[in-house]
């Protein structure tokens, strides 16, 4: 692979270049300690050392609601024309963030392709961005603290630069489109890469052992920390909405007040409500809390793992952040484990 | 890693979408029992309809429009071309809607999902098919589908056990088999009444596993037992087939759920690493042993 150098004092010319690629989308601060993903204003928007935002990118994919078909009582259904068909340059994604893209690509990929979220997809253009951890972070664990591909670059901070990754064609489009902002990075470059990915190695607060997850989760299926966490989840949601790789949708059809035509639509859902499960006849089939906290847990990093060869978590401790009762995920399975 | 397979479906045209239901019409429309019609339907564009096939037990996402989508397993089997058969259930708002419907009118209609049961894995085995109340909609596919490829299965015996009398999926049908000598099969209603304006029953009363007692000499060992009803249903049934020694894996399901999306992605049908639309909704005892959520 092709790295090269950015200086910082070129960061915002180079980022104003991106623009000629396509619509570009940056982290931005909202509020005081919050950030979130949105088009770019001016390169000085930029949150450079924002850590996570309060959505996950998968809103760039499979939006909160979309529209999947319209209908109308003499033509039946007809596919709705996409909302946006520029392509968008997301600037500024970490890792995990990464890794939970390559996840969603999974998922909607396989014997039944989902056509709305590629058209998407294929229109989505990912330039990296390096973090440091903080104590909600726990993608070491996961395995999903750096990544080798999923992106079409990647910028790794060093004191006074970044080293460029190239990992596609149009990474390295951009990279001859701004190579008067670039340098060739030197051994020293790589030396600082080192020190710098080393330290941030040993920044982890949280360490969770997840080496034979699945199997402790088998054992522990009527373990009481379920019924400990049942009583205190409040079923909000909010960890499936903030999750970068929770991907449950409802269809349902919402008609026009003209009474003829309306539309189908889908929408993010969370198996933590009850009617997730509800079947016409009113049978659910995860009637209490626990049940629902269990096999939301159990789907991250068990189920997954045997349906797709990896956990559907990549640590980036946005469901820590957003817990109104304060369940934190490395907590309880460090309960599971027996060794909190 | 996986970032070039995206563009090989970056040109996918229209049909593609699995999202898309086909127009169809009812035909007809046979009413069964109370809130339990059949509905006979046949796709608007015959040349979708040439190409269709589709397996006992898988089932279709039917929409009605201006209302929304639900999961209903075929009735009909694909031995027979022609109509597409769904017994349903008026229950909730969609088949409220549907059953407003009148004849020629349209509705959506897309799949097949699901994986069906293994009617080649079958070959060469008895059939033991036993159903629960609604539980005989899917089984009837099977059961005709069965019967149409009779040389391909050793003994079939049906068992079939509803509440009420009125309450029987298919009764005349069913009642005339009783004659063949080539399929057992086995009625059976918790209760009955000789209500005025209705036909009197002569057959058994009981639970449904009481008809076990009455198959003389079937070797369990080859014999696939299939079984179809509510939840409650499962638990009495399958501890009856255990007890008579039924192999784990000759022990199928069909099992329902909340079937949104039918391709494996919305999440609600998922029980376990398993989602119903995809990998079921026929599985096997020992898919449960392992996937506690299944019938418990």
């Amino acid at each position: 692979m092709k790295v090269m150098k950015l200086p910082k004092s070129n960061r915002e010319e180079f980022i104003l270049t991106l623009e000629e690629f396509g619509e570009v989308h940056i982290p931005k601060a909202k509020g005081k300690e919050s950030f979130i993903f949105d088009r770019m204003q001016a390169p000085e928007e930029i949150a450079w050392d924002y850590l996570r935002t309060i959505a996950p990118p998968k809103k760039y994919l499979t939006p909160p609601r979309e529209s999947l078909l319209q209908y109308n009582a003499s033509n039946g259904y007809q596919e709705v024309e996409a909302e946006y068909d520029d392509r968008i340059i997301l600037f500024g994604l970490h890792p995990c963030d990464i890794q939970s893209i390559q996840i969603l690509d999974q998922v909607f990929n396989g014997e039944y392709n989902d056509t709305y979220y590629f058209k998407r997809r294929k229109d989505l253009k990912i330039i990296g961005l390096s973090c440091i951890p903080d104590e909600k972070c726990f993608c070491r664990s996961m395995g999903t603290d750096f990544v080798e591909s999923g992106y079409d670059l990647f910028l790794s901070e060093l004191h006074d630069s970044y080293l460029v990754a190239i990992g596609t064609g149009l990474g390295d489009e951009i990279v001859k489109k701004t190579s008067d902002l670039l340098r060739t990075a030197s051994d020293s470059d790589r030396q600082e890469y080192l020190e710098i990915r080393n330290r941030r190695r040993e920044q982890f607060d949280v360490e969770l052992d997840t080496s034979d997850l699945p199997y402790i989760l088998d054992l522990e299926k009527e373990s009481d920390v379920w019924d400990d966490i049942g009583a205190q989840c409040l079923v909000c949601g909010s960890c499936s909405m903030v999750c970068p790789t929770c991907y449950c949708f409802n269809i349902y059809d919402q008609q026009d007040l003209d009474g003829e035509s309306g539309e189908r639509l889908r929408e993010w859902d969370s198996c933590l409500f009850k009617n997730y499960t509800r079947v016409a006849g009113g049978e659910t089939f995860r009637d209490t809390r626990a049940d629902r906290v269990k096999n939301r847990y159990l789907h991250k990093q068990r189920h997954f793992v045997e349906q797709y060869g990896r956990p559907s978590c990549v640590g980036c401790g946005r469901c820590i952040d957003a817990c109104p009762a304060g369940i934190n995920v490395v907590e309880v399975f460090q309960r599971l484990r027996g060794v909190a | 890693m996986q970032s070039s397979f995206i563009y090989e479906f970056a040109s996918r045209s229209r049909d593609d979408n699995p999202y898309m239901p086909h127009m169809a019409r009812i035909v007809r429309r046979v009413p069964m029992v109370e809130d339990n019609h059949l509905f006979l339907v046949r796709f608007d564009d015959p040349a979708v309809g040439d190409t269709f096939d589709y397996k006992p037990g898988q089932f279709m996402e039917i929409s009605v429009i201006g209302t929304g989508e639900s999961p209903i397993s075929l009735s009909s089997t694909p031995t027979r071309k022609g109509l597409l058969e769904f017994c349903v259930r008026r229950m909730g708002r969609n088949t409220n809607a549907l059953y407003r419907l009148q004849d020629n009118d349209v509705i959506g209609i897309r799949g097949p999902y699901g994986n069906g049961f293994p009617v080649k894995q079958m070959e060469g085995s008895n059939l033991l098919l036993i159903a629960g109340g609604l539980g005989m909609a899917p089984l009837r596919s099977l059961l005709n589908y069965a019967l149409d490829k009779r040389q391909n299965y050793e003994r079939i015996i049906l068992m079939y056990g509803a509440k009420y009398p009125e309450d029987i999926l298919f009764r005349d049908e069913l009642e005339s088999l009783e004659s063949r000598n080539d399929i057992d099969c086995m009625l059976t209603v918790e209760q009955a009444y000789d209500l005025p304006d209705s036909k009197p029953w002569h057959g058994k009363i009981g639970m449904v596993t009481n008809l076990l007692k009455d198959v003389k000499d079937l070797d369990v060992k080859n014999t696939y037992a299939v079984a179809c009803g509510p939840p409650i249903f499962y638990k009495f049934v399958i501890q009856a087939l255990l007890d008579q020694d039924f192999p784990k894996d000759k022990i199928l399901m069909s099992l329902e759920r909340r079937m949104e999306c039918g391709i494996g992605k919305c999440g609600h049908c998922g029980i376990g690493y398993k989602y119903t639309c995809i990998d079921g909704p026929v599985f096997t005892y020992w898919d449960a042993i392992n996937l506690p959520e299944m019938i418990d």
